[in-house]
């Protein structure tokens, strides 16, 4: 709990009105629109949306990976290393914009340098993130010493080693040897995160890194990522369209929706009383262990080049109002650390869960 | 048994062997087929009107078992009783006969149409096989009372698969297995491509389905509680074999294998 960014910290990571733009035959679209939002350190911020509502994409910008002719804008501003975290320090603050990074600003070069030393990505599909004809040792190896090319081949196959037996791969040297279609699909996932560690970053982005796997394997895998977290005191943006995945991993979430997040706020608030209808649709649509269950969301996401002018959840939306469709509602405070962007937020004050099913 | 048994499986098995040659050591890691028996002597009823889930993680053999059920992969061993004939010595004509009334429903809605082919043509293909005879304006209506049944209208007709959504081209999927009124349908994952909101949709069109068609359904998946929104009946497959197979509340809420319950275990819950 004493992780949840409170304003009293400084940010590890602050993105402010993150616009990534996108050419198509029908003129540019918006996957990702205006995405703002704060991560300490330390701390995993769950991003749920289905398949289309840009959460991807976001993960991407943030390490500079977004397809070649996209356009963006806004703000990505990483705490630079050593820089003082707490706003009480005078002295940090006066030296103002040599402490942060902005990420969507520096120079590819410098992106390169990052990503990787500060920020790790580890992806859904391992097989297709690691080399297939190189050993898992020295994909590990060459990860460290991109970053550190003073580094010696014996000590960095020594920290190879170490990294794999920290992801809780049994028999580290043995399996430093082998080639990735030699390991399993968990196996793979551990390899990948030892990888992605292995020059020891401050953020680590999760693109739906159990989606792929076992259920029983996925426990596994969460379970390790939330150890090594907080052993190693990594922030973590946490992307799934799993909620109780998220209930597992993350502190905050943060619920997008063609683009935009739609919903942020503590884990269990948005959890257990959602404050926009799409959250607590997903909720709903969420499958139980259990026969007659089911509750789909009516209709369909809807393609990004044909938004409606309002909100855009409007049309699915059982609490539609004309002014849902006037102009996309800002996102209002439900409470101190819970906001939603949605016109009912002001208008009552109970979560939109409540309203539905029970008679 | 009292009820009305359509599909009769008896100690189903099949072995993929591993073949000598460059590839033979590569075969054995993680993925593919491991020596030994993919499905290892499976045997279960299916009654008019149930449906069968069966679960099981990757590499337990449930897919090489779906395939088996429709003959898409012969088994090495082994009987299966459709509708009251042996389904693995039927030929020509009467293995076709048979093959119309068991249809099946695929994962990836993508892979599984063709994407050169309109609508009209992926779901009227099979009346083409099997119902040759239909002229064409009578293959058009049944075409499109399949894709009303699914919730598609005459628009979709002359498009193409990239044209729809996940879930619709699942549509179209389930409408080119129902247009030959098949009598048992097998899903082999049919909704683990799709979205939470999306998947539910698709559940619930099958459970709809069911009702109005009297279908007969094995639902084949990796989660159980997909499995347990349709099952009356549910199978866990482990190794090739059944390790529990029984009445779904009891299975899903008293299991009586220690793999069922590290199953139900591990399944990521949202806190109430």
């Amino acid at each position: 709990m004493n992780s949840h960014y409170d304003g009293t910290m400084s940010a590890l990571l602050e993105v402010r009105d993150l616009t990534i733009e996108l050419p198509t035959e029908r003129g540019w679209v918006r996957p990702v629109n205006g995405v703002s939002f704060e991560l300490a350190e330390g701390e995993t911020l769950g991003v749920v949306g289905e398949s289309g509502s840009g959460k991807t994409m976001l993960a991407l910008a943030l390490m500079g990976l977004e397809p070649p002719g996209a356009r963006r804008s806004g703000n990505a501003l990483l705490r630079a290393r050593g820089a003082a975290s707490n706003n009480g320090n005078a002295a940090a603050n006066l030296s103002g914009a040599n402490d942060t990074i902005d990420l969507l600003a520096i120079p590819g070069r410098e992106m390169r340098a990052l990503r990787g030393r500060d920020i790790a990505m580890i992806f859904q599909e391992p097989m297709t993130a690691l080399n297939p004809v190189m050993r898992i040792g020295a994909q590990i190896e060459e990860a460290i010493r991109v970053h550190e090319p003073k580094c010696s081949r014996e000590e960095a196959r020594r920290r190879a080693i170490d990294a794999l037996a920290r992801a809780a791969v049994p028999e580290p040297q043995l399996r430093a040897s082998q080639y990735p279609h030699q390991l399993s699909g968990g196996l793979r996932q551990r390899a990948l995160i030892a990888m992605a560690l292995s020059a020891g970053p401050r953020l680590l982005i999760a693109d739906e890194p159990t989606t792929a796997l076992d259920v029983t394997v996925q426990k596994q895998i969460l379970e390790l990522l939330v150890r090594l977290q907080r052993e190693l005191g990594l922030a973590m943006i946490f992307i799934t369209h799993d909620l109780g995945v998220v209930a597992q991993v993350a502190q905050r979430v943060a619920v997008m929706y063609a683009g935009r997040i739609v919903e942020e706020g503590p884990t269990r608030d948005v959890l257990r009383a959602p404050r926009h209808p799409y959250t607590a649709g997903l909720l709903r649509a969420a499958l139980r262990i259990e026969r007659g269950t089911l509750h789909p969301i009516p209709g369909t996401v809807p393609a990004l080049d044909a938004l409606p002018p309002g909100c855009a959840f409007a049309p699915r939306c059982e609490w539609r109002r004309a002014e849902c469709e006037a102009a996309v509602p800002e996102l209002r405070a439900a409470s101190p650390a819970h906001r939603a962007r949605c016109v009912l937020v002001a208008a009552q004050t109970e979560a939109v869960g409540a309203h539905s099913g029970t008679p | 048994m009292a009820a009305d048994i359509i599909l009769d499986v008896r100690n189903l098995k099949k072995t993929y062997s591993a073949q000598a040659g460059i590839f033979a050591g590569a075969a054995l890691g993680a993925g593919g087929p491991r020596a030994g028996a993919a499905v290892d002597g499976v045997s279960f009823e299916v009654a008019r009107g149930e449906t069968l889930g069966i679960v099981g993680e990757s590499g337990c053999g449930k897919t090489t078992l779906a395939r088996m059920l429709l003959r898409l992969i012969e088994p090495d061993e082994g009987a299966i009783e459709f509708r009251g004939e042996n389904f693995l010595a039927a030929r020509g004509g009467k293995l076709r006969a048979l093959r119309r009334r068991i249809q099946m429903v695929f994962q990836d809605p993508a892979g599984s149409l063709n994407s050169r082919m309109r609508v009209e043509s992926i779901v009227g293909e099979p009346l083409v096989i099997h119902e040759p005879h239909l002229a064409a304006s009578q293959r058009r209506a049944r075409v499109l009372e399949a894709l009303g049944s699914v919730g598609l209208d005459a628009g979709a007709l002359n498009r193409f698969p990239h044209e729809f959504s996940g879930g619709q081209r699942q549509r179209i999927g389930i409408a080119r297995a129902l247009i030959l009124r098949p009598d048992v349908v097998v899903g082999d994952e049919p909704v683990s491509a799709l979205d939470v909101s999306v998947g539910a949709q698709i559940l619930e069109l099958l459970i709809r389905l069911q009702s109005e068609l009297n279908l007969t359904y094995i639902f084949i998946s990796h989660t159980l509680p997909v499995v347990a929104q349709l099952a009356t009946r549910v199978a866990v497959m482990r190794a090739g074999k059944f390790v529990e197979i029984g009445d779904a509340a009891k299975v899903l809420s008293h299991p009586e294998n220690a793999y069922t319950q590290a199953l139900l275990d591990a399944v990521p819950e949202i806190p109430a």
